[in-house]
């Protein structure tokens, strides 16, 4: 996370080989990325760029699936195999035989996806998978994501979407101007008035709420909805309780 | 008569289907704006938000073909006795991608550009540029090319160009899905600025209420070509928040809070649309 | 040296007297070195063209990149030499390297120190170019218009080639493998999506056009305007001097090589 410019795209570039370190090294798996191509390295790091008009060019979605794994040199038999799957997968089967150009904004982003998906790549990174999606996408998403990452993928999210990153609260890593600020969990992170300040963010809705009900004994780095209902209910019912009492 | 209708919109029983589309886009839309409101329209993606939009200043039908049935008066005016151009004077649009929306080599220029076509002297074309620039503020980018800008500056300049041309409504499409946080929330206080001190009629169309909800005084809800929510935005969240959040609208955190609070019948009061009024109302509880 | 050369043809913004000098005398003056160096092949005259522009390049600030795009032109001049070195007389050799060379040199000169604005501008009062643009497209300033956009677009559409290229180099695709056909059958992925990408920014362009009034009913006012400066005159009327007087020499005088 970081405002616009702070180098998140360009360090996820870093790691697939796009782009090579000036000082200093990247590796992945332990090798270190000068010493591979970017068709090596994208074995294992898949990227979904932002917008998904600079992928597609197929004259079908399956075919657009398709295209990483034979370049990656799969067998014929298995391409077909790991592309149904990933159409299943993301709900796409229906428009298998469809050209990915006639699909709307949020179909042609879930192509996307899937024709990075559809090699598996042990390290998965999202650019800002949540622009202009609406709150129903965004939730397929969110739930998607939780689902790879609990088959042992990582993924890595560009985004600024603080309130979608509220939801998920993974480890969040926070940049300004070329450099690391903070590393930490997101509800540490996005509850630091100065961290959000130095990366040109927000405080998540909740954050802001308890940052501003220190007074009652609340912890302020509160990001999640239901946390923050457990919280206040405690509270609150021991209120009704004492009321209820002193009358 | 014109004067006092400035910046208002009526329709009734408008609607709506795109050339070549088996299903309408709109369907028996009534809304009357008033001039100076600042509304917020949202809805699931394709319920026509956009759609409505266009046929405020005349790309559909002109740019968008297809069938329009029913009115719509824009200024008093039906849009259907008006080509673009001359709408375009009434309502300003800006578009959801910052970078394609300008088209000319500097940002002076750009601004210049509405108003370059209005048939004015050169010194109201100066006047107005000078103006929108200031209002927008982008004075200080004058002279630099769209593509060295930022997004949120790229957005005010589409903003400034807008204004130049001295609109009664302006109309934005989703204009922060590509801006960060912070700039989005500069970008909508300036619109919601500039509103106030012009009388413009603003309206918004956007899936996350928390950016706008604090501005907009009015939400209109639509799904599947039609108005399915119209009202004030407390009034709105209060009473129709189940139905929304099947509609997959992106609700402000507080307000889910409050009503799951509300569910289990710890706290009964209104729901809130912004963190600070929840802040008041929690703490006003926790004291007592 | 494929890209470099095109750095010498690019503009660069600044602010001297040479930058100020209107378009279209500069054109004139364009024109007119042209037409002598056309017209005849002395070496003194060449020369002497080719350092009359040297005052131009030191005072408009582009004489540093102006070298560079010699030097990268040094591959094609030196064809041009070795060719006629074999197929004629010495100083012939000479003289047609040093057109080439003039001519490289002048319009050079022209694009550094003219920004695509002001080029517009003076394409948007060229009579013949309004009168061709209310043919084809309908309206005076069509053609000048779209020249700016075209050059407004060429930053945008590099980055997004950029970005295409990354994209589907993540999905594995090589682009400098196989043979000559494999290699121009990987360009598909990478042309397709830039087409697309264009088609469609075209359209939110037009779209965003339209809703800020183009074109109008009354025609469109500029707010900037090319005005010509006594500066301006004078390098009209020298060139058009030194044109006159150039095709009244060669329909006078044989003017030799050397």
């Amino acid at each position: 996370m970081g405002e616009n410019g702070a180098g998140k795209t360009t360090l996820a570039k870093q790691l697939n080989g796009l782009l090579r370190p000036s000082l200093g090294k990247v590796t992945v798996d332990g090798d270190d990325t000068t010493k591979k191509s970017v068709a090596q390295l994208s074995r294992k790091v898949g990227i979904v760029f932002q917008n998904p008009d600079h992928l597609l060019f197929s004259e079908t979605v399956r075919e657009e699936v398709g295209f990483a794994l034979k370049n990656f040199g799969f067998e014929p038999g298995v391409v077909v195999k790991q592309v149904e799957r990933t159409l299943e997968a993301l709900d796409l089967a229906h428009y298998a035989e469809t050209s990915p150009f006639l699909l709307s904004g949020g179909e042609r982003k879930r192509v996307a996806l899937a024709a990075v998906l559809a090699w598996e790549p042990d390290y998965l990174i999202l650019d800002e998978p949540t622009i202009g999606q609406d709150y129903q996408q965004k939730e397929r998403l969110r739930n998607f994501i939780l689902q790879l990452n609990s088959q042992g993928k990582a993924v890595v999210m560009v985004t600024h979407d603080v309130e979608f990153v509220a939801e998920c609260n993974p480890k969040v890593v926070l940049m300004s101007k070329g450099r690391i600020v903070a590393q930490g969990q997101a509800d540490e992170i996005l509850s630091d008035d100065g961290l959000i300040e130095k990366a040109s963010l927000v405080k998540p809705q909740m954050a802001k709420l308890f940052s501003q009900l220190g007074e009652f004994g609340f912890p302020r780095d509160v990001v999640d909805v239901h946390r923050a209902k457990m919280l206040l209910e405690q509270k609150l019912s021991e209120a009704k309780v004492s009321v209820a009492q002193s009358s | 008569m014109a004067e006092t209708q400035a910046g208002t919109i009526a329709a009734k029983d408008l609607g709506f289907q795109y050339a070549g589309s088996t299903s309408k886009a709109l369907d028996n839309i009534n809304i009357v704006i008033g001039q100076g409101e600042f509304l917020l329209l949202t809805g699931p993606s394709g319920c026509g938000k956009t759609t409505l939009c266009r046929c405020l200043n005349g790309l559909i039908p002109n740019f968008h073909p297809g069938e329009m049935s029913g009115e719509l008066l824009v200024d008093g005016v039906s849009v259907n006795d008006e080509t673009t151009s001359e709408l375009s004077r009434k309502v300003g649009y800006v578009f959801q991608n910052p970078e394609n929306q300008l088209f000319a080599l500097t940002v002076e220029k750009d601004v210049a550009f509405g108003p370059e076509n209005l048939g004015l002297t050169r010194q109201e074309i100066r006047d107005r540029v000078d103006w929108a620039m200031e209002a927008a503020g982008t004075v200080a980018l004058k002279d630099l090319a769209p593509y060295e800008l930022s997004g949120g500056q790229q957005q005010r300049v589409a903003l400034a160009g807008v204004l130049a041309m001295k609109p009664s409504v302006i109309v934005l499409d989703e204009p922060t899905s590509f801006l960060d946080p912070r700039t989005a929330e500069e970008v909508m206080g300036a619109v919601d600025n500039l509103r106030r001190e012009n009388g413009i009629t603003v309206i918004v169309v956007e899936h996350r209420l928390d950016l706008v909800g604090r501005f907009a005084e009015r939400i209109v809800v639509m799904d599947h070509g039609r108005i399915v929510a119209d009202g004030r935005v407390e009034d709105v969240l209060d009473a129709e928040f189940d139905r929304l959040s099947g509609l997959g609208i992106g609700l402000p955190k507080v307000s889910l809070l409050w009503s799951m609070l509300r569910r289990d019948g710890l706290v009964s009061e209104r729901l809130p649309t912004h963190v600070e009024s929840a802040v008041k109302m929690l703490s006003e509880r926790l004291r007592n | 040296m494929s890209l470099r050369v095109l750095n010498g043809f690019k503009f660069s913004s600044l602010k001297t007297p040479v930058h100020r000098l209107d378009p279209r005398a500069k054109f004139m003056l364009v024109i007119g070195i042209i037409v002598p160096s056309l017209l005849f092949t002395n070496i003194y005259l060449l020369v002497g063209l080719l350092l009359v522009q040297v005052p131009l390049l030191l005072v408009g600030r582009v004489a540093r990149r102006w070298v560079q795009s010699l030097r990268a032109g040094v591959f094609l001049s030196a064809l041009i030499f070795v060719v006629n070195f074999f197929t004629g007389p010495l100083a012939n050799a000479v003289a047609l390297t040093l057109r080439f060379l003039l001519l490289m040199t002048t319009f050079s000169f022209f694009f550094m120190t003219t920004s695509p604005d002001d080029l517009g501008l003076a394409i948007d009062k060229v009579g013949f170019i309004r009168w061709l643009s209310r043919r084809w497209l309908g309206y005076p300033n069509a053609l000048s218009f779209t020249f700016t956009t075209a050059v407004r677009l060429v930053p945008t559409m590099a980055v997004d080639a950029q970005t295409v290229v990354d994209a589907q180099r993540s999905r594995g695709l090589e682009l400098d493998k196989g043979n000559l056909l494999k290699r121009v059958r990987n360009y598909i992925p990478i042309l397709i999506p830039l087409l697309l990408i264009a088609i469609r920014r075209s359209l939110e362009l037009a779209e965003a056009l339209e809703a800020r009034g183009f074109p109008g009913k009354e025609g469109r006012t500029s707010l900037f305007e090319l005005r010509f400066k006594p500066v301006d005159y004078l390098l009209l009327g020298i060139s058009l001097a030194g044109i006159v007087l150039s095709f009244w020499v060669f329909f006078h005088y044989r003017v030799p090589t050397i």
